[in-house]
């Protein structure tokens, strides 16, 4: 037999969804039918008429709240009336301040922040270009970090840009530093007179990294995406940034890190460069084939593009002295997460006459297929270890099986790494990397590494050295040291 | 070929066009006549419902029950029974309020002696018509139908309706502009929530209905209908919806929704560059709270025509106005209702000058929904809505918060387009 109990509760008012939340919680409980909590007007009074949840004597008008509850028994229906008078007398929950109202568009961001000048287009490669179009028809520079951007979408974008006298900064650009401000992967330098223009995102940390360590510092690191210098793209954004960096009172130097560019672009480039009134560093990682005018310099290593850069006395941190660890293997394992850097160190490697295959080849350096008798350097930020899984400066983890077969392999005397920091980069790859080698144990190879960062980054870089360090790794001032550390160790630099 | 590139402006143009329009409509509560007087169209048997187009053979359990309500209401029928059978014989005709300057909440239904409310829009000088709320619980725009459903038609038809008019000739009609405004800031959305306007109304109407009623037991028993009636402004806020997108209409390539409604089957849109073209798609089940008795098992879905409000920029689109309406998803915080009005002006391309939400530091409700934008983002229009039992005959049962869906929506655009020349 059920127990309907109602009580009055005279001159209380609760606002009707109020009472309707705290009706549903109270029938949810087990053993109750039906319970309400309603202002007692006559229009409720039906309600709860046919609910039948009215005890016969009941007495309320319509500025009293009726607490009305039919139960299996009694103790359960005294016990719901408790539950539902701790309920109106709950306090107002402490976390109900607007959170932050985040815009889902670019139309309402820039409406929240209308003096905006640059997008940051991070999406599916296929929906980048209808953004950037969006970003730029609504005056915005575009730095687009999506990849497997087509690349007639980027000609035509970077065509409309122009056109409109601004810049896209990518696809797949993963790095820049504008005015002071990180923007994606990117290391925190001092603000200086020396800017960057890079088709590559590691290249640009690095760079910029040991320019920070010689003291110096950087006005702009700007990204302009891996096809900007090739005879398709034409440069165009290249061509537009040392356009606005030859007006900007703030840099005095320009550091440009390329690949090798199409011959056709080469031309317009240096064409620029001669006519410009600041001096240039040209870092063409694998090529040294390029005749520059007296403002220019050219190198093929981030390390001397830095070093070229750099006008104090300090200089680079030099090259520590070298002990020679007893090695078994013949051969050099680099496993990079950043390309540049696995680029460069084949340039240091063919520097000195060592034959180097890699899954991305500088020029003179063979494509790596499956011969393991070789000195060899993978990228495995490439697409195709990337497709589908983070990349390994997000995820270290992916690096891992790799480095465990460089490390039994009998044939290998020295593993070389490249440790990334700074923003967008793990939390802690010396960590990760120390614990892998701990589980793994000793072998008769050799760790060499260099830290990308600086002691500012969020992962600080003198204590990933000394976490490296501890772990029995050797680190290296500079990615090209590290390459000249490895040749040494194996005592055929 | 179409050069795409170019409509851009024109569509542009075609927008600020329309939401101009929109913006500068100043609709004014005049009058309450009989339904016949207003719409010459209405005859005997025939019969507006809300929603796009429908024939009994696809209309819900509440409208099937409103329908026979009104049909015994007018005299058409002797008893419920009779009235069902010549639903399905065919004969009543069939028509959408929308489609004669009137809008109806939930079922919605419009018939010849029903007194409507008069909303004109001195900006453009076209009116239009929503019958009187009712009140809650069992009532005909639910699918309520027994005898104290008719009772209160006929009273409504024969004392307070006619009053009502004579009032509002008195006073010179009251404009809702301002009064909007003013229950925006008092808590009130127009759609779910209406405590404040209805009270703001009766404050102005009371004096002039006191001078035009004569018997004070009369006036008395108004007053109290009214008074106890949070949801009284509704239908005046339809009204008033309507009046001000009806001009929106028909502007060539505007991309502007100047419609939305719901017959408890169907969800319908119209766009201002198509014209009277409906756009539709099953109507979605709200999300809500229920009244005691009832459970979302017994929730018939979304109708009627009162989505004209959030059409104009209020209801779910001005909850930031009104946080506790939020409570009927989610916990009703104002964060919440901050959130989903956020959202809507991510589909809308303006925002009311006057019609501010003073926790969002008098920032204007958001309105103009341009369905490229809805297509776009994937952000549907928000819906504030009562709910109806699921049967013929009982009534509200709860209210709650429902998504107009996007099926309408993408329809319209693929038919602007070829409209335009883009496929």
């Amino acid at each position: 037999m059920s127990v309907t109990v109602n009580i009055v509760r005279a001159g209380v008012f609760l606002d009707s969804v109020v009472l309707m939340q705290i009706s549903r919680e109270l029938t949810a409980i087990q053993g109750v039918e039906d319970a309400a909590l309603m202002m007692a007007t006559p229009a409720n009074w039906d309600i709860l008429s046919d609910a039948g949840l009215l005890e016969e004597d009941t007495m309320a008008g319509p500025g009293d709240l009726l607490v009305a509850v039919r139960a299996q028994d009694r103790a359960i229906a005294d016990s719901t009336l408790q539950r539902a008078a701790e309920l109106m007398e709950r306090p107002a929950q402490q976390n109900s301040t607007p959170r932050e109202l985040r815009p889902l568009t670019l139309r309402s961001a820039c409406r929240q922040l209308p003096d905006a000048n640059l997008a940051l287009i991070s999406v599916p490669g296929d929906f980048a270009g209808a953004e950037a179009r969006k970003a730029l028809r609504a005056g915005l520079n575009v730095m687009i970090f999506s990849d497997n951007v087509a690349l007639a979408e980027e000609i035509s974008l970077k065509r409309e840009a122009r056109d409109l006298g601004l810049v896209v900064m990518g696809p797949d650009c993963g790095t820049a530093i504008i005015d002071g401000v990180p923007l994606a992967f990117a290391n925190v330098v001092p603000r200086g007179d020396i800017a960057i223009v890079g088709a590559s995102g590691t290249g640009m940390q690095e760079v910029s990294c040991l320019i920070a360590h010689a003291g110096e510092g950087i006005s702009h690191a700007i990204g302009v995406g891996g096809r900007d210098l090739t005879e398709a793209v034409g440069a165009i954004s290249t061509l537009t940034v040392l356009d606005w960096l030859e007006r900007d009172v703030a840099t005095h130097h320009i550091v440009l890190i390329s690949k090798p560019p199409a011959p056709s672009v080469v031309d317009q480039i240096t064409e620029f460069i001669r006519r410009s009134s600041k001096s240039y560093t040209v870092c063409l990682v694998g090529s040294d084939n390029l005749a520059l005018p007296d403002n220019a310099k050219l190198t093929t290593t981030l390390k001397d593009a830095a070093a070229t850069a750099v006008t104090n006395s300090k200089g680079l941190e030099a090259l520590p002295a070298v002990q020679r660890a007893p090695v078994a293997g013949s051969y050099v394992r680099g496993l990079y997460s950043g390309g540049t850097l696995a680029a460069e160190a084949q340039v240091v490697f063919l520097s000195h006459g060592q034959p180097v295959l890699s899954n991305a080849p500088v020029p003179g350096a063979g494509l790596f297929t499956s011969e393991r008798t070789n000195h060899i350097m993978i990228d495995l930020g490439d697409d195709r270890f990337t497709r589908g899984r983070p990349h390994p400066m997000i995820d270290p983890a992916v690096r891992d099986e790799p480095i465990c077969a460089a490390l039994s392999d009998p044939d290998v005397g020295a593993v070389l790494l490249d440790v990334v920091i700074g923003f967008g980069a793990h939390a802690d790859p010396a960590g990760h990397l120390a614990g892998l080698l701990d589980r793994h144990g000793r072998s008769g190879s050799v760790v060499i590494a260099s830290v990308t960062g600086t002691d500012e980054d969020p992962q600080v870089r003198a204590r990933q050295v000394s976490v490296l360090e501890r772990a029995g790794v050797v680190v290296a001032p500079s990615n090209a040291d590290a390459a000249e550390l490895a040749l040494a160790c194996l005592n055929v630099g | 070929m179409v050069d795409t590139a170019a409509l851009a402006p024109a569509i542009r143009w075609a927008n600020s066009k329309a939401l101009e329009i929109l913006l500068q409509g100043d609709p004014v509560l005049i009058d309450v006549l009989p339904a016949k007087d207003l719409i010459p169209e209405l005859k005997e048997h025939t019969i507006l419902h809300a929603g796009p187009p429908i024939e009994w053979d696809r209309m819900c359990g509440p409208m099937r029950g409103a329908v026979a309500g009104v049909a015994v209401f007018e005299g058409w029928a002797r008893d419920l029974d009779e009235a069902g059978v010549q639903a399905s014989k065919g004969c009543f005709d069939f028509h959408p309020n929308h489609h004669f300057s009137a809008v109806g909440p939930m079922t919605g239904l419009t018939t010849c002696s029903q007194p409507l409310l008069v909303v004109e829009n001195r900006a453009t000088g076209n009116r239009a018509y929503c019958t009187v709320n009712e009140g809650l619980g069992k009532v005909m725009r639910f699918g309520g139908n027994d005898e104290s459903v008719r009772d209160r038609l006929a009273w409504i038809r024969d004392s307070l309706g006619p009053a009502l008019g004579s009032a509002l000739q008195c006073c010179g009609g009251i404009p809702l502009r301002p009064l909007v405004a003013r229950g925006l800031t008092m808590g009130d959305e127009m759609h779910q929530r209406n405590v404040a306007c209805s009270s703001l109304l009766l404050r102005e109407l009371a004096p002039a209905l006191a001078s035009v009623v004569a018997d004070h037991g009369d006036l008395s028993e108004m007053l109290a209908f009214m008074g106890s009636n949070d949801q009284f402004f509704l239908n005046i806020a339809m009204a008033m919806g309507k009046s001000i997108m009806d001009p929106v209409r028909n502007i060539e390539q505007s991309t502007v929704v100047t419609a939305m409604t719901r017959n408890g089957t169907d969800f319908g849109i119209r766009i201002s560059g198509l014209g009277d073209e409906w756009f539709t798609a099953p109507v979605e089940m709200p999300a809500g709270l229920y009244f005691p008795g009832f459970s979302a098992a017994d929730a018939n879905p979304d109708m009627g025509d009162s989505t004209i409000v959030e059409t104009i920029g209020l209801g779910g689109f001005a909850m930031a106005a009104a946080p506790a309406v939020a409570g009927f998803v989610g916990a009703g915080s104002v964060a919440e209702a901050a959130g989903i009005t956020a959202r809507m002006r991510e589909i809308t391309l303006g925002e009311h000058p006057e019609w501010t939400i003073v926790s969002e530091n008098y920032q204007g409700v958001p309105t103009g929904i341009d369905i490229r934008l809805v297509v776009e983002t994937g952000i549907v229009p928000t819906i504030n809505t009562g709910i109806a039992h699921r049967e013929p005959g009982i009534g509200q049962v709860g209210a709650g918060v429902v998504k107009a869906p996007m099926a309408c929506f993408e329809k319209a655009l693929r038919a602007l387009g070829e409209r335009l020349g883009i496929s």
